[in-house]
């Protein structure tokens, strides 16, 4: 059985750690920057500032990075074949998009194996949306053999920004990939390591059960509801204090700087000599900490992740709650460009 | 002349905006050639489609538009010759008309006489009109969703466009759109056939050329093949056959360039599952059509339409993937609905407190109480009425109808809600009556869905609708122009069908209650307008002239308007479309038509004021023929009104039609509008009782004589 599967020189399906190698090798050949996974909480590859912030602006990025991401609510104490509170997402941005996008992607697929000869590959529409972030883009959902294996979206919109240009975004999930490609029927029973010179395996279950499991418990059970608010508060305030002071700092600044360039002019022919060099503001902008502020915001949003799962939050908090996240995550996409605008100005 | 090709090549477009697009791109050519005078009579544009193009293809196109006359006026003869001799302004005339002096003429005007000038405007090729044209038309295709894709945002469509051809005969036109300029190469199937370019001789290669690189553009073709093969699959197994299923055989057409079937099976142990669990997995999530045995009952197969040729080996990988899948997905379904039985429905109605139904209207807890009161108030109205309900039931369901939004399973199969909640009802030992109320208690989401089957079913769904519009338009949420965020046309169409079709007779007026809100009211009005006219397809005037009917109390108060009683309201449509072929019936609702524009003018002028309930003096009554019409109105009236009040209408209707003799005599021998104040009150009170009268089924000045 599925036997245009197996690898080729060992007559063995591609381990969990081969696939996210070959892909990375994949796209790290095709230009891409390869970085490590952020390390802050996220529910999705594309909270990742190197997602999220840098499809923002005009500025080119090819960039790739394997992403744990947690979902609380997901969570099924290791119990389900199928459910993860956390998986591993490959992500890769690509800023503008090639023309040939998707046969790139195609061939990422057979660089895993996938023999496209031997299988159905489908892209049926699947628009994304995070509404939290002010963001979506349209895209597809690439099914393989009845499989959803992909989420392939051209961004449109970020932070509650048109983007120009736009970023194509690839996003693999990994353990789905492998569970296919090894045909195995849960998850726990992917290998993830084989160990070549004595053949012994790996397997997902053996790394991760225990942490799907405690965690589960955790976000479940354990977690501190009143603690939790309290962390969401306190980060939340730390973040719009931090949002305050960029904008107390730099719009009133903005605005004298277009003062003092008209001002300059006259200055020359009275030459007092007395003018704040412009630098000092250039360097002040330039170590702001906007994505301080946007860690910020991460922890924000997966507590109020953990907060659901434990069944904390009432209506009227929920909707409300949502719209604080979204005003600090919109607030520093907004802010991030101000600071790339006001360095490259 | 020549046939004209183009074909538009994306990314994979959306499946369910294909078809539309498909006929926008059509339509669009054919009517640029026609608008240019580039098409020869009697041609018609061929569209093709599939999921990575959109193609046309008409016949019979001109070179290029025949040359036009063009006749020119200028000034008037007499200003620009003086002796004939041509002055400044036939200079400029001619200079304008681009033609000499001396090919002036003088051209007779009702004026006058004037300078005339013809001139032949030459035709432009069709080259020239398609390639300045057609961008403009590609660009103007609607889509649902579109997205930009280069830098700086020049356009916008549904997928980044990655080819185009455009033929005219065997010669390129070189359009340009979204940055690419249309060839003669098109592509075959990704995989099939890979990225080698297909060339296109001539437009009439073209489905041949796309057939050997095994792309189906013909999207009824595709269809067919699918439907075929989808039949010869479901033979294996004996005595099965697939489940028909139009909406997703035309997705799956539209998710294809070269279709395949192939059979899958699962294990005979998820069959324990509800079929609509099964069905729901297999059709919306995964996109496979179910299989049925000989007894329509499910059968442990499943048909997935490929956009591929396998081999036998690959067909095996396949066939295992979404077997594979599938069992995932059922195991999955599974797993929530043991789940959800560790907390009953019962228990569940408290969590719903935690589920928003509106920000400002509350929790689902909170929409259940209001469900309550208006469920209380209908099952006692319909007790009433003699119609036999389980009260407590009913009730009961109220109370557990939205806990299933709670589960696991409506988590993850929304579309599945109310149905989950009947089922585990079931389960749960609830009672048939209740658990069918909960599972019925959406339908009918679209006008072709059937009506709960149940009196408790009904009046479930009746309460949870009319509670959700009174309060949303209670808050200022009610639906404007084509925003509905909150479906409530499609909630009140709803409960226009089961008063309708159900087995409670109830009226718009008992749903509501003493909520006597005029734009809630309105908005029922409208959709019992809907109802009538497109679902019923009555007549646009008829449906207008029964909704117009008001009934009066002895004392004159309104006691029902022509909507309120929706299934009155049908026979009296019924009957009214039945008597429109009458001359006779035609004749008098224009005589009605009259009467009423006499009775308002006088209203309008402030000469007179109806009062319903007050009727002539025939003391009054001084003319042959108004005496006449007065006594017949009265004796055809009594009648009228006992055959409304069985409801016969038709035959009421048809004794009304007899008075056009009567009303014709009338209006030929009396004048209403005498100055004589007592006699003119008298005519116009008789007739402004005859309309009140017979206007209880019908206001007969609406219908439009045919």
């Amino acid at each position: 059985m599925a036997s245009a599967l197996k690898n080729q020189t060992q007559n063995q399906p591609l381990t969990f750690q081969e696939v996210l190698f070959r892909l990375q090798s994949y796209w790290a050949e095709r230009g891409c920057v390869l970085q490590q996974p952020y390390d802050i909480e996220v529910g999705a590859g594309t909270m990742s500032p190197d997602t999220f912030l840098r499809v923002l602006g005009p500025e080119p990025i090819n960039i790739a990075y394997a992403q744990p991401s947690r979902r609380p609510a997901d969570g099924r104490y290791g119990e389900n074949p199928n459910r993860l509170y956390k998986h591993l997402q490959l992500q890769v941005i690509l800023k503008p998009p090639p023309s040939d996008i998707q046969d790139l992607y195609l061939q990422s697929l057979e660089a895993i194996g996938i023999d496209l000869a031997e299988h159905d590959i489908k892209f049926e529409e699947d628009n994304w949306e995070w509404p939290v972030g002010g963001a979506w883009g349209v895209g597809w959902q690439v099914m393989l053999d009845g499989l959803e294996i992909t989420q392939f979206t051209y961004f449109q919109q970020c932070g509650g920004m048109d983007l120009d240009p736009i970023s194509g975004e690839i996003t693999y999930g990994l353990e789905r990939l492998t569970a296919f490609l090894q045909d195995v029927d849960s998850i726990y029973e992917i290998v993830w390591a084989r160990d070549p010179r004595t053949g012994r395996e790996v397997t997902y279950g053996e790394i991760r059960l225990q942490e799907e499991l405690q965690l589960s418990v955790y976000n479940f059970e354990a977690a501190d509801v009143s603690k939790l608010w309290e962390h969401l508060r306190m980060y939340e305030a730390e973040c719009q204090a931090l949002l305050g002071s960029f904008h107390e700092a730099f719009a009133k600044k903005a605005e004298k700087e277009a003062e003092r360039h008209e001002k300059k002019h006259e200055q020359v022919v009275h030459a007092d000599g007395a003018v704040p060099a412009a630098e000092d503001l250039q360097q002040q902008l330039r170590r702001f900490p906007v994505l301080g502020a946007y860690e910020l915001c991460l922890k924000c949003s997966h507590l109020f992740n953990l907060l659901d799962a434990r069944g904390a939050i009432s209506v009227t908090e929920r909707v409300a709650v949502m719209a604080r996240i979204r005003a600090m995550v919109v607030g520093v996409a907004k802010t991030y460009r101000q600071q790339s605008l006001g360095l490259t100005a | 002349m020549a046939d004209f090709l183009f074909e538009i090549g994306l990314e994979e477009i959306p499946a369910r905006m294909i078809a539309a697009a498909e006929d926008e791109l059509a339509r669009r050519v054919f009517e640029l050639l026609t608008r240019e005078q580039l098409l020869e009579p009697g041609q018609e544009a061929q569209s093709y489609s599939t999921p990575r193009r959109l193609a046309v293809l008409v016949g019979g196109v001109r070179e290029a538009q025949a040359d036009m006359e063009e006749h020119l006026t200028g000034p008037a003869w007499g200003i620009a010759f003086k002796n004939g001799q041509p002055g400044p302004a036939a200079q400029a005339f001619a200079k304008k008309a681009g033609v000499a002096v001396t090919d002036l003429k003088k051209v007779q005007t009702p004026k006058g006489e004037y300078v005339g000038a013809s001139t032949v405007r030459k035709g432009r090729t069709a080259g020239e009109i398609l390639l300045e044209a057609l961008p403009k038309e590609i660009a103007g295709i609607y889509w649902p969703k579109n997205m930009y894709w280069r830098a700086g945002k020049p356009e916008r469509f549904v997928r980044p466009v990655q080819w185009m051809v455009a033929l005219l005969g065997d010669t390129v036109i070189p359009v340009e759109f979204a940055g690419v300029t249309a060839g003669r190469a098109t592509f075959g199937h990704r995989i099939l056939h890979g990225n080698e370019p297909v060339e296109i001789a001539e437009p009439a290669d073209y489905l041949k050329a796309l057939e050997a690189a095994k792309v189906m553009a013909d999207v009824e073709a595709r269809r067919q093949r699918i439907r075929k093969a989808l039949d010869k699959a479901t033979r294996k197994v004996e005595g099965a056959l697939w489940r028909e299923d139009e909406p997703l055989v035309d997705t799956v057409t539209h998710l294809t360039e070269w279709p395949a079937v192939l059979l899958g099976g699962f294990e005979h142990e998820y069959l324990e599952l509800p079929e609509e669990v099964l069905v729901t997995v297999m059709r919306d999530h995964q996109k496979y059509f179910a299989v049925e045995d000989a007894k329509g009952r499910l059968a442990p197969y499943f048909l997935t339409v490929l956009n591929t040729e396998p081999g036998d080996d690959a067909a095996e990988i396949i066939r295992h993937g979404n077997e594979r899948v599938l069992r995932a997905r059922f195991n999955d379904a599974r797993f929530f609905w043991r789940v959800d039985q560790k907390i009953t429905l019962a228990e569940r109605v408290d969590m719903l407190q935690a589920v928003t139904f509106h920000k400002e209207l509350g929790s689902y807890w909170d929409k259940t109480q209001a469900n309550r009161e208006v469920a209380k108030r209908l099952a006692g109205l319909v007790k009433q009425q003699g119609t036999a309900v389980d009260e407590a039931a009913l009730l009961r369901a109220v109370e557990l109808a939205k806990t299933d939004l709670t589960t696991e399973l409506v988590k993850e199969f929304t579309e599945l809600q109310g149905q989950v909640g009947g089922l585990y009802a079931r389960a749960q030992g609830k009672g048939e009556a209740v658990a069918q109320a909960i599972y019925w208690q959406y339908s009918p989401a679209s006008m072709e869905d059937a009506i709960p089957p149940t009196v408790e079913g009904q009046l479930l769904g009746l309460a949870d609708r009319i509670a959700t519009i009174t309060q949303m338009f209670g808050i200022g949420l009610e639906p404007t122009g084509s925003k509905d965020p909150y479906a409530l046309r499609r909630a009140a169409n709803a409960v226009v069908k089961i008063l309708a079709e159900g087995h409670v007779k109830l009226t718009l007026g008992d749903v509501l209650g003493g909520s006597a809100d005029e734009k809630v009211q309105a908005f029922l009005k409208e959709r019992v307008a809907y109802y009538l006219r497109d679902v019923k397809g009555f007549q646009y005037d008829v449906v207008n002239a029964v909704l117009a009917a008001e009934i009066y109390n002895l004392d004159g108060t309104l006691c029902s308007r022509g909507h309120d009683d929706v299934c009155d309201a049908i026979e009296r449509s019924e009957a009214v479309s039945a008597m429109r072929g009458s001359e006779d019936f035609e004749a008098i609702a224009t005589q009605f038509k009259r009467m009423k524009n006499i009775v308002r003018q006088a209203d309008d002028k402030g000469l007179f004021k109806f009062a319903p309930g007050s009727g002539a003096d025939p003391n009054l009554l001084q003319e042959p023929a108004e005496q006449n019409l007065y006594r017949r109105a009265t004796e055809i009236g009594s009648e009228f009104q006992v055959l409304r009040m069985t409801r016969e209408y038709q035959r009421a209707l048809e004794h009304m039609a007899s008075l056009r003799p009567d009303v014709d005599r009338f209006f030929e021998e009396i004048m209403v509008m005498v100055d004589e104040k007592v006699v003119r009150d008298n005519r116009l009170t008789m007739l402004a009782q005859m309309l009140h009268a017979f206007f209880y089924i019908a206001d007969f000045s609406e219908i439009v004589a045919g």
